[in-house]
């Protein structure tokens, strides 16, 4: 137990909000690490500002044509399943932006025409604040494919943090594999809503993933109070335990919009985090 | 034909919405088609009938079969997406992190393994309850490819905007800046961006402005819950300026939205005064007109 990730089927719902609030709420008493996994659109480093103690460019693996030893036998255009590399007359043309890293054209290359070499894809920056380490990761611009920056980080923190208490993960958003990245092997997976049509559609796109990944997971319904009630009853219907509802409150929403925390200054959200805490607390202590 | 691209790289900010809402007031003249086919909201509001269902497949996923396996690992060795484990004696494919690359099964030796098409989602092509023709979809879970669906979505939207003489294709984008976002972009007229006045709101927008800036496409920006923090607001209009971005619209906080949504109606069809409805007709009439420049 310790691994938490934080996600949501609809984007908006609050998962930067929950995770930034939660790591900086358990970090008072406990070794925290929060990892910013939306590497597409990273936001938690804007509601954390700590000193910058390390940076480090990301690589993902290319095949690279070395023409002189290649006997263009072609092998490499037919094992690739992405149509990342053609043959083009005399020449291997290769798509960066298709390649899916599998390494089959340069392993399985029988003269080593193609082999692999990095190219960035991203960087990922560590801060460290009085009790609390936040990792942040950036794809650049223009790339495409977001899988491969998770996993290193994924790969990153698990190597560094294992010592530490918690490590929560703020997801990406949706159902699709930076997210299944993101939460494989999670301890628990929190789900962030709105108790709107919106929010309950996502929700159970985001709940049919995660019980095919396995998970536990629970629900956390933002902004309490500005729909209906139509996710606590699909929760009770599904028997998913709902661990908090954030109160709806337009402070929240301010505090937000200028990157500061919410729980220090709104003590009825507080009580609302400090049951997620709790539930961690409990879930962690039977584990152990 | 058109083709207008509503994006938000931040979610939440209420692009949904405002789609919905242009789709209303255009109906006529449209096609619309979700191409936030990761977590597709639109057909709350639009209620289409789906009538056309199709299964869409793309990429593979290997499948070994135990009964062939002689467990030498060969696989799991190669296999860069660590998809393959033990199982007792034989080896196993999880299929959520299977990329469908296709090596292990090219150096099994005793060819266990195979590869088979991966149903990616199913797309629908439907008339929705304002008149309108909607293509949309639903993307299996972790699927890959999101971005050949998103792709599929438009160009079926396109088709139709031709076959039933219409001149506007109008895409619900996806949230970030990868694949299913730039698939979204390519070949688009204008795009709208959605944003919000955050640092969240602000820092998105600039990642997503890099990107089309990259296609060159012209775009416009609606910030919306402009009131929650007048300051950004003032950065964000100053940012757009900057970019020669032109500012559709400047909407206020409005819960009327959320109540709208619950009602299954878009914003401008819903019975309660609220300032939005003017603002976004007022936009949806800019934006035909920077169409027919």
């Amino acid at each position: 137990m310790g691994d938490i990730v934080i996600a949501s089927g609809k984007g908006g719902t609050g998962k930067t909000t929950l995770s930034t609030n939660l790591a900086a709420l358990l970090a008072e008493t406990e070794s925290v690490v929060l990892v910013d996994l939306d590497v597409e659109e990273p936001n938690s480093g804007l509601f954390i500002r700590g000193t910058e103690t390390k940076r480090e460019i990301k690589y993902k693996q290319i095949p690279q044509w070395d023409s002189s030893a290649c006997t263009l036998c072609g092998l490499c255009q037919r094992v690739c399943n992405f149509h990342a590399l053609i043959k083009l007359g005399k020449e291997i043309m290769i798509f960066p932006q298709l390649c899916h890293g599998c390494y089959a054209c340069s392993d399985l290359c029988p003269v080593e025409a193609l082999p692999m070499v990095p190219v960035r894809m991203g960087e990922t920056r560590r801060f460290d604040l009085d009790k609390l380490v936040f990792i942040e990761s950036r794809l650049d611009i223009g790339e495409e494919q977001a899988v491969p920056l998770i996993a290193q980080t994924k790969g990153y923190v698990k190597d560094t943090f294992a010592s530490y208490t918690y490590r929560i993960y703020d997801a990406p958003p949706g159902t699709s594999c930076p997210v299944i990245e993101a939460a494989r092997s999670a301890d628990l997976v929190i789900l962030v809503t709105e108790p709107t049509p919106f929010g309950l559609n996502d929700l159970k796109l985001a709940v049919e993933t995660i019980r095919q990944m396995g998970n536990p997971f629970g629900v956390v319904i933002n902004r309490y109070g500005v729909g209906n009630d139509s996710v606590d009853q699909y929760c009770e219907t599904e028997h998913i335990p709902v661990l908090a509802r954030l109160p709806n409150d337009r402070r929240a929403a301010e505090l937000y919009s200028r990157g500061q925390r919410i729980y220090t200054e709104l003590p009825a959200f507080r009580s609302e985090l400090e049951k997620v805490a709790d539930y961690i607390k409990k879930l962690s202590g039977s584990k152990r | 034909m058109k083709e207008i691209v509503v994006i938000s790289g931040k979610g939440g900010t209420g692009k949904t919405s405002i789609t919905a809402s242009f789709t209303v007031l255009g109906a006529p003249t449209l096609v619309a088609a979700d191409c936030d086919v990761d977590a597709a909201d639109m057909h709350l509001l639009l209620k289409p009938d789906m009538a056309i269902r199709e299964d869409f497949y793309s990429g593979e996923v290997a499948v070994i079969d135990p009964s062939a396996c002689i467990g030498c690992g060969r696989c799991a060795q190669v296999c860069h997406f660590n998809a393959i484990s033990r199982r007792g004696r034989t080896y196993e494919i999880d299929s959520l992190a299977c990329e469908g690359c296709g090596y292990c099964s090219r150096v099994c030796p005793t060819r266990a393994i195979s590869n088979h098409p991966e149903k990616a989602g199913q797309l629908f092509v439907s008339t929705t309850r304002v008149g309108c023709t909607m293509v949309h979809a639903k993307l299996g879970i972790g699927s890959d490819n999101s971005g050949k669906l998103v792709a599929e979505v438009k160009k079926r939207a396109k088709a139709l905007v031709e076959q039933q003489g219409k001149e506007l294709v109008l895409v619900d984008g996806s949230p970030g800046i990868g694949c299913p976002v730039v698939s979204s972009l390519s070949g688009a007229s204008f795009v709208v961006l959605v944003t919000e006045p955050t640092v969240s709101g602000l820092h998105d927008l600039q990642r997503v402005c890099e990107l089309v800036e990259k296609f060159k496409i012209p775009s416009g920006c609606i910030i919306n819950k402009s009131d929650i923090n007048p300051e950004m607001t003032e950065k964000i209009v100053t940012y757009l300026d900057s970019q020669h971005i032109t500012l559709l619209a400047v909407l206020p906080y409005d819960e009327s939205v959320s109540r709208a949504m619950i009602a299954e109606k878009t914003i401008v069809e819903y019975e309660q005064e609220s300032p939005i409805k003017d603002q976004l007709k007022n936009a949806w009439h800019r934006l035909g007109d920077f169409l027919n420049k």
